[in-house]
């Protein structure tokens, strides 16, 4: 009926992953991202989906797996620890160069950690996360209907260059509630002559493995996945800048630390001290032209996280250490206040480094 | 509004059950009645009752709520008080059930002395702007899990309809007539339509049974700038 709808973030991800075409998800519960299985324990039946809550993480990546190489598109969500339990699976994907979307609602770690919001899953997201040489796209929601459109955009973005793309939230993101407006009118959608489909007698036979013994084809392949990651960072970056045609103190903050930051931001311009945003939207590819433009005319830059620092090396090295970088930052499920961020940037301003 | 002795709250989850619990709750202790506010929402570890805490002391509304709510502490469990709920009539009480089917689950242990007792309403929470209830039809089908998973059937309707902060008068509006069809669905009557101070002020001029709310702060509400 309503134009806009009040969702969570965690629903607003389920929603949008039907509207772009997803009628499989795999899934194990855990808290903050529970309400995307419930939501698609719910919704998937009514539209001839498979919602199936699995044995395991383990399981549910398989899954996500064999799906994918029938050529679907396929999701699943868990929150830090399943995303570790998840990460055998991440590289297999990577390994048969398989299109997924991954969500990870991030709560406080290491191990079993807390329940609480937290951003200390990043350099599991941009790393990779399991082992071998390769890399997810990794989306950085700040708002619930971000949470929506990154859930398409991912899907388009694993489909185009058949890699896993992964959303990376955080517990605030997944449970807050906000208005949203869904629409499936752009979504794109892209061949997959690759998948295993069943060759009617007509090609030869698809397969999808990512087993490779013989050395020579496995640099080859890992070649060639390289070269289409070159694409992905030089035409995929994404970040959103606010009040920086004249930064002289640049924060860089992703999802929720973003948000506080722009009222930090805003509160240093008031005081009349020249600070402003790059909120990266894409942490990988890392949005590294821009922070390097930026490091132009800023003295300082300031990294906010809700960890113990991990996004601070990404910034560094897109600066190429050309200016002091600062972390400002909570841990273990707490949240940096606008007043605390305001605090680092009055710091650097008056000079102490 | 005639006032039951016990008044539960019960919904799909985000539909707005605690919000209207509380100023409920402070509704009630103006008008001079002895209340107690008691949240059986076990489900959601993020947002609970437990966070109006203080306001709710400073007022003189006892809280009765899990000694796990807001510690971090994933463990659903009910405090042993809420027995003294059922059983102390002398006293008003405010139940929050938690949400959908799940979280209704937990009041069924209470059952039998609410039906015993027959003195009081429940309440469906409705919020035609959630994605999985926007229709009568299946705020009808939420409701009847509840009442299911429970055993109490509900009593009457509150319209919560809201966008969060870009709720305008004009949107509760609109939900009007979803809300009198739910009510025809049902047999149960709409005993109030709720909406924030402001929007209520608003709305009370082209509405009757209009219950103004202040709305709770959640620890990381952070403008979108």
């Amino acid at each position: 009926m309503a134009d806009k709808v009040l969702m969570k973030g965690n629903e607003a991800i389920a929603e949008a992953a039907i509207l772009a075409g997803c009628r499989h998800y795999f899934g194990y519960p855990i808290t903050p991202q529970t309400e995307i299985a419930a939501y698609m324990a719910k919704r998937m039946p009514k539209i001839g989906g498979t919602f199936l809550q699995a044995e395991s993480e383990v399981a549910a990546i398989n899954m996500v797996y064999g799906t994918s190489s029938a050529g679907y598109r396929v999701m699943t969500s868990s929150s830090s620890p399943g995303m570790s339990l998840k990460s055998e699976g991440l590289s297999y994907l990577a390994g048969s160069d398989l299109p997924a979307l991954v969500v990870n609602v991030q709560r406080g770690g290491p191990g079993l950690g807390g329940i609480q919001p937290s951003q200390s899953d990043y350099f599991q997201a941009t790393r990779g996360g399991g082992h071998g040489d390769y890399h997810m796209i990794v989306l950085a929601p700040a708002s619930v209907q971000e949470m929506a459109d990154l859930t398409i955009t991912g899907f388009e973005l694993a489909d185009k260059y058949r890699v896993t793309a992964m959303i990376l939230a955080d517990g605030t993101m997944g449970q807050m509630m906000e208005p949203v407006e869904l629409s499936a009118d752009s979504v794109k959608t892209f061949d997959k002559p690759w998948a295993v489909t069943g060759t009617k007698m007509q090609r030869k036979h698809n397969i999808i493995n990512s087993l490779s013994l013989v050395p020579e084809e496995l640099e080859q392949q890992n070649f060639a996945r390289y070269e289409r990651y070159k694409t992905i960072e030089e035409n995929e970056a994404r970040c959103e800048t606010f009040m920086m045609d004249d930064a002289e103190y640049c924060v860089v903050a992703f999802g929720i630390a973003a948000r506080v930051s722009k009222n930090a931001v805003i509160a240093a311009r008031e005081k009349g001290i020249k600070a402003g945003l790059i909120r990266p939207i894409t942490l990988w590819p890392f949005p590294k032209k821009t922070l390097l433009d930026a490091a132009d005319k800023a003295k300082a830059f300031i990294s906010v996280e809700l960890s113990m620092g991990q996004m601070i090396e990404d910034v560094e090295l897109a600066i190429r250490c050309q200016r002091p970088v600062m972390l400002c930052n909570r841990a273990g499920g707490m949240i940096p206040t606008p007043e605390q961020v305001l605090a680092k940037i009055e710091e650097a301003a008056g000079g102490k480094m | 509004m005639e006032h039951k002795r016990v008044t539960l709250f019960a919904g799909h989850y985000g539909s707005g059950k605690t919000n209207i619990a509380v100023n409920y709750a402070f509704y009630l202790k103006n008008l001079g009645y002895d209340v107690s506010v008691a949240d059986l929402d076990i489900v959601n570890p993020y947002f609970r009752t437990k966070d109006s805490e203080a306001e709710l002391l400073a007022a003189g509304i006892p809280l009765i709520s899990s000694a796990f709510a807001n510690s971090n502490v994933d463990l659903p469990a009910l405090p042993q008080e809420l027995y003294s709920l059922v059983e102390r009539k002398d006293r008003y009480a405010v139940m929050d059930i938690g949400g959908d089917d799940r979280g209704a689950l937990a009041l069924g242990r209470y059952t039998p002395y609410i039906l015993e007792e027959n003195n009081y309403e429940m309440v469906f929470v409705a919020n035609f702007y959630r994605p999985l209830t926007q229709t009568p039809n299946d705020a009808l089908e939420v409701m009847r899990e509840i009442e299911q998973a429970c055993g109490i059937m509900f009593t009457a309707i509150a319209n919560n309809s809201n966008i969060g902060w870009e709720t305008s008068p004009y949107d509760v509006l609109k939900t009007v007539p979803l809300a009198e069809e739910l009510s025809q669905m049902s047999g149960i009557p709409i005993i109030m339509t709720t909406a924030e101070n402001n929007v209520a002020l608003d709305l009370s001029e082209k509405l009757e049974g209009v219950f103004p709310m202040t709305l709770q702060k959640k620890y990381f509400d952070i403008k979108h700038v």
